[in-house]
Formats: C-alpha cells, structure tokens, sequence
C-alpha cells in the first residue's frame, strides 16, 4: 500500500485549532484543538452532551464553527462543502443508522463508488450493469463481511448489519480517514466484536477518528484517546495514560472513587 | 426480467394495445367523441410522467407542473398567433421556453424543502398564471383560438386527427422509455438516492441540488412538449390550462396510478379521467364519488393502482 506518496512533509492528516461553536449559550466546542497523524486511530471519548457530535458535524461540514480552523491533508477545509470533503478523502459513517432503505445493499455501496467516480450527468446506460461500479462496491462489502448479502434490501437487514453497511459506504469513497460516529451503538456483544475485528483491519491502511461509548472497544483499539467534557478537551493521551488520568475519571464517572474506566 | 406475464404486466400490456386501438373503434364505430377524450388523455398522461420523474423518483412534489403544461401550449399559440405555423419552430421553442422556466423556477425552489418546496413551486405557477392572464394581445382571460395545428411540411399532418392521436401516444410512450433510461442511469440513481437520504448523498460525495435541478428541467421540458401537443389538441390556449387545481389533477393522476412506477402516471391518468367522464354522464357530483376514492388509494394502496397490482401478483 502506497503511504501518501504526494505528501512529504510532517503535517498531521487532520489538525483541529481552537475550534469554537456556540448553540446560543451553549458551547458546544470549546477551542477544540487535536491533531491525527497518518495511520493514526484516534478515539474520542466523553459523556453524553459532551459535544461529540457537534465536533463531527463540524469535521464533514454540516456545521459551521464559529471560530477554528479545520486543516485536512495539508488544505484549510474550514469552509469547505461537505460534498467536496468527501471528495478530498474525508468519509464519515453516521450514528443514527442513516442509508438508503429501500436500495439493495449493493446499490448503497455503489452509489458510494459512483460518488467518486466523476461527474454523473450519465443519462443513458444502466447504472446497475456497470462493472466499474458493481465490483468496487462488492469488494467493499467483502471486507466487512457483507458480501452475501448484496442483493438484500437495506430496510431488512439486522441494525448490526446496518453499521457494517455503513462502514463499506465509507471505504467505497476510497477515504484517507475515516470518521466513525459510534460504529457500535446499540450493538449487542458479538456484533461489537465483530465490528472490533473489522476496525483493527482498516486501522492498518487508514487513519481513523473514532468517536464511540464503548469503552472496551476504545481501550482495544486506539492509538490515543482525546476526552470530552462539555466541549473541551480534558485530557488526550495514549490509552495507558487515560486509563491513569484522575480528572477523566471524575468527569467520566462523576465520582472521584471511580476504580477504573470501565464499561460506557 | 420475467416480470411481463405477472398480472400487473399483462394489464399494462392490455392497456396500451387498447390505447392503440382507439382509433380502429373510433372508425368502425363512427364516433369521434372517444379520440378526443383519449387524445386528453394521453396528452395528459405525458404531463403525469413528466411530474412522476421528479415527485415520485426525485421526491420533488411541485404543485405547479401544470405551469410548464401552459408555458409549452403558450409558445404554439403565442407563434401561430403572429402567423409563424411551423412545428419545426414552434416545438422547439416550447421546449426551450419550458426548460428554462423550470431551469429559473427550480433553482429557486430547490433551496427549499418539503412543505416549503410544495408552497414555493405553487407560487411560481400562480405567478406564471397571472402573467398570462395580464396577455391581452393573447386574449388575456379569455384566452386565444390557434386556427391552424403544427405543420410539419407534409411530412405528418397533424389536422388529422388519428395521426395527432398516434404522434401523442408515440410521444407518451416515447417520455416513458426516457423516463426508464434516465431513472436506472447514474443520473437517475442520484436523483432517486436524493429522494431517499439527500444528506446522505452530500456526505458520500455528491452535489445533490445540480442533479435535482437537471432533472427538474428535464421534468419541465418533458411537461412543455405535453402543454404544445395540448395547444395543438384544443386549438385553444387560455390560462385555465395553468390554473393550481391542473397541477392538483396532474398529482391526484400520478398519486392514483403510482408513485416512481413507470406506467403509473398513465394508469392513473386513464382513471381519473375516465371515471370523471362516465360519472359526469351520472351525476355533476362527480367528485363526491372520485374524491373518496382517491382518499382510499392514498390510505391503503400507497403504491397506487400499479402497486395493488404488483401486489395482487405476490400473493
């Protein structure tokens, strides 16, 4: 796999400064500043409100900051249309379960390759017997373990399959990162592990920012962990020194006897 | 595609065969009433696949198609009135002033969504409306006979009116072989994955709005060639042709026969306006009896006609 051979310099993949947004009072990223490097899996974690969201909103562009600046791959993609950070290698998953329900599976993905595959003023032949189209789209669902469920309609897969789904949208847009918007939300624990199975073979060819609950997931696969509380940064580290952080466990936890950062 | 022999294959089958032959009954039976009620109707027909492309593939409810019905028949009429009969002139220039009608109307609607798009697109076509209206030299409200149909140098004569009949089926059909290429085309899976997840389709990489724009346009001209045969049709052209409750008749024909089903539109545009001549025969409270029915379809077959028969075949 060729590691970025156009980018010579150090610059991380993302850099984050001092990003701000305000819901009227509420400030939802609080000078917000992060930096993830090439092959980095970078988690962030932090209570519910804590504005996680808020902060991927801000990443693919659905929101505006009111402040900061969003560097990815060496450009300002502050303002920046979400359309076209896709484009630039930005691919997000969604945490509600957000996909086109009434295609087939397979069709979900290869709009996803079509997204990236020039421009679709396409009128006349049928999308759907475009091999250029169709094998991407396969080969994504391979490396989920969606492949023989293709030709399924999306609305009748299991909610675990959905956040399969979603991961092999993002990887047919052929990401340089990938955002992942709690991949495990309400998954029970086999399809969690599956899913941790599935993420630890995408770190090894693509930088990731994960935001997830689950914190045995977090813990198993991160390379650092960034916290959130009320939309600041508390603390960011690696998993060991999170682990060791006192003031994370009393944001976390609420409690200052918190024995260990345990289950989310 | 094994689908032709399935129930709803065959009354589609049947239903064509039956549009072509209307010409041979009118014949043998020496009526004409019924060509000219089905000439409407597959006029119409076409102005319900045009809407269908973008209602029911794209999600775009416009509640103002029938301003593309009129923009279409007013560059006919507005060019036979200054003498000019040429359909090689006037067809083209229905097109294009339709086109660019939606190419101005939808981009401003399409900043808009649901209700908002619903209402906005409805003001345009009223606007269109009164400016029409505002046409003296065009008859203004009472609007304007056109005293000669298209001319096409000898090649079709459209005074005739079992050729026009064949033109205008051809052409509806025409709109609906388009319709299938566009829809199962790149184009078309974005326009139908807007409807489906528009935000979606921004995160994985598209610029939405121009594909909905594009189809928006299309939609249009496809709708302005319905409005000319129409002028063509009536020899008449005034703004009822515009008025809201058209583009309501254009949706009511679309919803019953069919959301984003290809011969919807035209099953139901042959029943609505069946129905409202055979019960208009019975009672002027035609409606009392269309308007309910209509509610049925809406509550309990939500694919519409085609799709109770799409039904009645997996059962």
């Amino acid at each position: 796999m060729d590691f970025w051979p156009e980018r010579t310099v150090t610059e991380p993949l993302l850099h984050i400064d001092r990003l701000t947004k305000r819901f009227g009072g509420v400030v939802a990223s609080d000078e917000i500043s992060l930096s993830v490097p090439h092959g980095e899996l970078h988690a962030i974690i932090g209570p519910n409100g804590a504005g996680k969201t808020t902060l991927i909103g801000q990443l693919v562009g659905e929101i505006t900051p009111n402040s900061g600046a969003i560097r990815f791959n060496g450009r300002n993609i502050t303002a920046t249309p979400t359309y076209r950070r896709s484009a630039l290698g930005l691919a997000r998953s969604f945490q509600i379960t957000s996909l086109f329900l009434d295609f087939s599976v397979l069709d979900n993905v290869a709009l996803a390759v079509q997204a990236h595959a020039g421009h679709s003023f396409r009128f006349w032949r049928p999308a759907r017997a475009e091999k250029a189209l169709r094998d991407p789209a396969r080969a994504a669902l391979a490396r989920v373990g969606l492949a023989e469920r293709a030709d399924v309609v999306v609305s009748r897969l299991s909610h675990g399959e959905h956040r399969q789904l979603e991961i092999a949208m993002a990887l047919a847009t052929r990401p340089r990162m990938l955002l992942l918007d709690e991949p495990m939300a309400g998954m029970g624990p086999e399809e969690s592990a599956r899913m941790v199975e599935t993420l630890r073979e995408l770190k090894r060819e693509l930088t990731i920012l994960l935001i997830e609950h689950d914190m045995e997931a977090v813990f198993a696969l991160a390379d650092r962990i960034t916290v959130l509380v009320y939309g600041s940064v508390i603390a960011s580290g690696s998993p060991q020194e999170i682990r060791a952080n006192a003031e994370v466990r009393r944001a976390y936890l609420g409690e200052d006897s918190a024995p260990v950062i345990g289950h989310g | 595609m094994n689908a032709v022999l399935t129930v709803r294959g065959l009354v589609i089958i049947a239903l064509v065969v039956a549009l072509a032959l209307v010409p041979l009954y009118v014949v043998l039976a020496g009526n004409y009433f019924p060509l000219t009620l089905f000439t409407r109707i597959v006029i119409l027909a076409m102005a319900a696949t045009s809407l269908n492309f973008i209602l029911g593939y794209g999600g775009m409810v416009s509640f103002g198609h029938a301003a593309y019905l009129g923009i279409g028949g007013y560059a006919v009429g507005i060019v036979a009135f200054e003498g000019v009969y040429s359909g090689y002139l006037q067809w083209p220039l229905a097109l294009a002033a339709s086109a660019l009608s939606a190419l101005v109307i939808g981009a401003l609607c399409l900043r808009t969504r649901g209700v908002y798009f619903i209402m906005v697109t409805l003001a345009f076509a009223q606007m269109v409306y009164y400016i029409a209206v505002g046409l003296d030299r065009y008859g203004a409200d009472d609007g304007m006979t056109i005293y000669r149909r298209s001319e096409f140098g000898g090649i079709v004569d459209l005074s005739n009116k079992i050729v026009f009949y064949y033109v205008c089926l051809a052409l509806l059909l025409g709109s609906i072989y388009l319709t299938w290429r566009l829809v199962n085309s790149r184009f078309g899976m974005v326009v139908c994955g807007a409807r489906s997840n528009d935000r979606r389709m921004r995160a994985i990489g598209f610029p939405t709005t121009r594909y909905r724009l594009t189809a928006f346009v299309i939609a249009g001209s496809m709708c302005g060639l319905a409005g000319a045969l129409l002028a063509n049709h009536t020899e008449f052209m005034s703004p009822a042709v515009m008025h809201w409750t058209r583009s309501g008749d254009l949706i009511v024909m679309v919803v019953l026969g069919g959301m984003g089903s290809l011969f919807g539109p035209l099953i139901g545009a042959v029943t609505l306006l069946v129905l409202e001549e055979v019960l208009s025969d019975v009672t002027e409270y035609w409606q009392i009896i269309v308007g309910p029915l209509f509610l049925l379809v809406v509550l309990f077959a939500r694919g519409g006609i085609d799709g109770l028969l799409a039904g009645a075949n997996r059962d």
